[in-house]
């Protein structure tokens, strides 16, 4: 089975993971601009991370044979440094429209503040503008008032639901999105999100129509292969493969594939010009492995 | 002006490989050029409207593009390259300053292609002389792609880079496997320190008993001494055909009569080195092949 991880942030990863991801079967990741962990103080530390994502992140991803996509944004606890964001918001046309940046994102609140409001907005505006998708960062706390406000901003910038991925949904969350017509994703993340014996619920609930999942692995206690394992337990508790194929594959690509910077053909045909690229010394990982996963390390609670 | 070749040979090669919508996207690019925004933007956005396919070139127009300028050749470029090419020519521009910022602001943006593509198109570009310390600066990256867009099948290292900064760029290619052979000029700039860093490159493989290209002994010949008997009489005797070649090529090019009497020792070798049997360049061609 092949995979897309379209949230995972592997600057903050090892080359381990990038193996294990792709012995697993993910061919295609999305790596969405983000919080470092610590607040930034320059403009500077911006556009050296955002060119960091379209440049040497995605040759390390090549040399595991996986294709690194990205969003770009501003992402709301860094926009709450405004006089930092009004520079930063002057940087993001010059990457919005590189190649292979399937969204702008991830974006949103996360305390709710009016700085975090004011950035949100421009930065559906600038979606709109250069007919992007938007990955929607939904807040830990006041969750479920903050994921109703993000979309309702949403639409009243005139944004197509199928324009939007909510992300980081629960139980509390999915009928809202749902209902609303945006796309709903997952975040598979040990402790603080979704566990994976939970997702399988939700699916047998709600189908896969519009839903997908993630890992959102970063720099905290995380797992770079929870859509692997997670699609796995969905097939052992009796779920379809074709809408587990949906929940972990298809629907992801339909979504950031309407940026068209994304299809199936980049990471199904190998071209002349990317064998031209391998770096001879590695090995290169090829499609076809056998996933490596063990089987009793296929819960995340 | 040699720009305006340049500029009329990329139009020309492209007209055969774009299509018309891409074709009318560029033309709309072209006349909106001399607002910077616009320019940013244009260049960014060029794969998704003329896209990413490989050029299809004749023999006649690689012949051409040679003509045009010694070492040009776009013979594995794609059409956004030679598009993205062409806007860097056209840009507006006053003076050198100018155009080395507009080139500094674009790099410090660039994506993985867009990187490539900049680095390749730097011996066709204006002021080419201020590009030096850029193209020194393309040979320290990790990503193969911008390494061989400015080391292999690109005429700018051999025309612009200091000795320093060049045999840094081949001891890199050596190091990461790189094919010498695509590297324009090599030959031409062979020199004693580098010879000298290829030898003891050398024994550090064969100490880690690790593979060596056997190219290297292509920049070593001239400088070969009687100290390096040994190693030459290990490539002799060594199990791959091509380190036999290797070491009976850089015997021949030596400059050391001592040393060049090895060689007639083995005289069947000899007489396939006369007979043009194998050179550097299938040596090079076969040596990556594993």
């Amino acid at each position: 089975m092949l995979f897309i991880d379209p949230h995972v942030h592997m600057t903050s990863r090892t080359t381990d993971d990038y193996e294990a991801m792709r012995n697993a079967g993910v061919v295609a990741i999305i790596e969405p601009a983000f919080w470092m962990g610590q607040p930034r103080t320059q403009v500077g530390t911006f556009k050296d991370y955002y060119s960091h994502l379209i440049g040497f992140e995605r040759f390390r991803a090549s040399q595991f044979g996986i294709k690194h996509y990205c969003t770009i944004g501003l992402n709301s606890k860094e926009a709450n440094n405004e006089a930092l964001a009004e520079e930063v918001m002057e940087l993001l046309p010059l990457f919005v429209c590189k190649e292979g940046v399937v969204g702008v994102g991830e974006i949103g609140y996360d305390d709710q503040t009016a700085a975090e409001d004011k950035y949100y907005r421009l930065q559906l505006e600038l979606a709109r503008e250069v007919n992007l998708p938007v990955q929607i960062h939904t807040p830990h706390r006041d969750k479920k008032k903050g994921t109703l406000r993000s979309m309702e901003v949403a639409l009243e910038h005139g944004l197509d639901p199928s324009m939007v991925i909510v992300d980081h949904n629960n139980e509390e969350t999915v009928q809202d999105v749902l209902d609303r017509g945006f796309w709903a994703a997952f975040t598979i993340y040990p402790h603080t999100k979704m566990g994976n014996e939970r997702m399988t619920e939700i699916v047998k609930q709600y189908g896969p129509e519009r839903i997908f999942i993630n890992s959102a692995a970063d720099w905290g206690i995380s797992d770079p292969l929870a859509v692997p394992k997670t699609a796995h337990l969905m097939l052992e508790r009796g779920i379809p493969a074709e809408t587990v194929q949906l929940v972990t594959y298809q629907n992801a690509l339909e979504a950031f594939g309407q940026s068209g910077q994304m299809q199936e053909s980049d990471w199904l045909t190998t071209t002349q010009i990317d064998q031209s690229q391998k770096f001879s010394g590695n090995s290169i990982l090829r499609g076809g492995q056998t996933p490596k996963i063990e089987s009793d390390a296929t819960i995340i609670r | 002006m040699r720009l305006d070749d340049y500029t009329s040979y990329l139009s020309a090669i492209l007209a055969a490989n774009q299509t018309e919508a891409g074709a009318a996207w560029l033309r709309k690019q072209i006349e909106q050029l001399h607002s910077e925004k616009a320019f940013y933007l244009a260049f960014s956005q060029v794969p998704r409207f003329v896209g990413k396919q490989p050029l299809h070139l004749t023999s006649d127009q690689l012949a051409e593009a040679a003509q045009l300028r010694a070492g040009f050749n776009p013979g594995l470029w794609t059409v956004d390259q030679a598009v993205r090419t062409l806007l860097l020519l056209q840009v507006p521009h006053h003076t050198s300053t100018e155009y080395s910022c507009l080139l500094k602001e674009l790099f410090s943006v660039a994506d993985l292609s867009e990187l490539a593509t900049l680095y390749a198109a730097l011996p066709l570009l204006p002021y080419p002389e201020s590009h030096r310390e850029r193209a020194a600066e393309g040979v320290r990256t990790t990503m193969t792609s911008v390494f061989d867009a400015i080391a292999l099948n690109n005429p700018y290292p051999h025309d612009y880079l200091p000795t320093q900064a060049w045999n840094q760029m081949v001891l890199k290619a050596v190091f990461n496997a790189r094919p010498l052979h695509r590297i324009y000029g090599l030959d031409n700039r062979r020199n004693a320190a580098l010879a000298h860093m290829l030898i003891d490159y050398a024994h550090e493989r064969w100490a880690a008993s690790r593979a060596l290209t056997p190219e290297v002994w292509r920049l070593v010949g001239p400088y070969l001494t009687t100290d390096n008997m040994p190693d030459v009489e290990r490539l002799f005797q060594s199990s791959n055909e091509l380190e036999n070649q290797a070491g009976a090529l850089a015997l021949a090019e030596s400059n050391s009569p001592e040393i060049k009497d090895l060689l007639s020792q083995h005289s069947d070798i000899e007489m396939k080195i006369r007979n043009g049997d194998f050179t550097w360049q299938s040596i090079g061609e076969r040596a990556y092949t594993a």
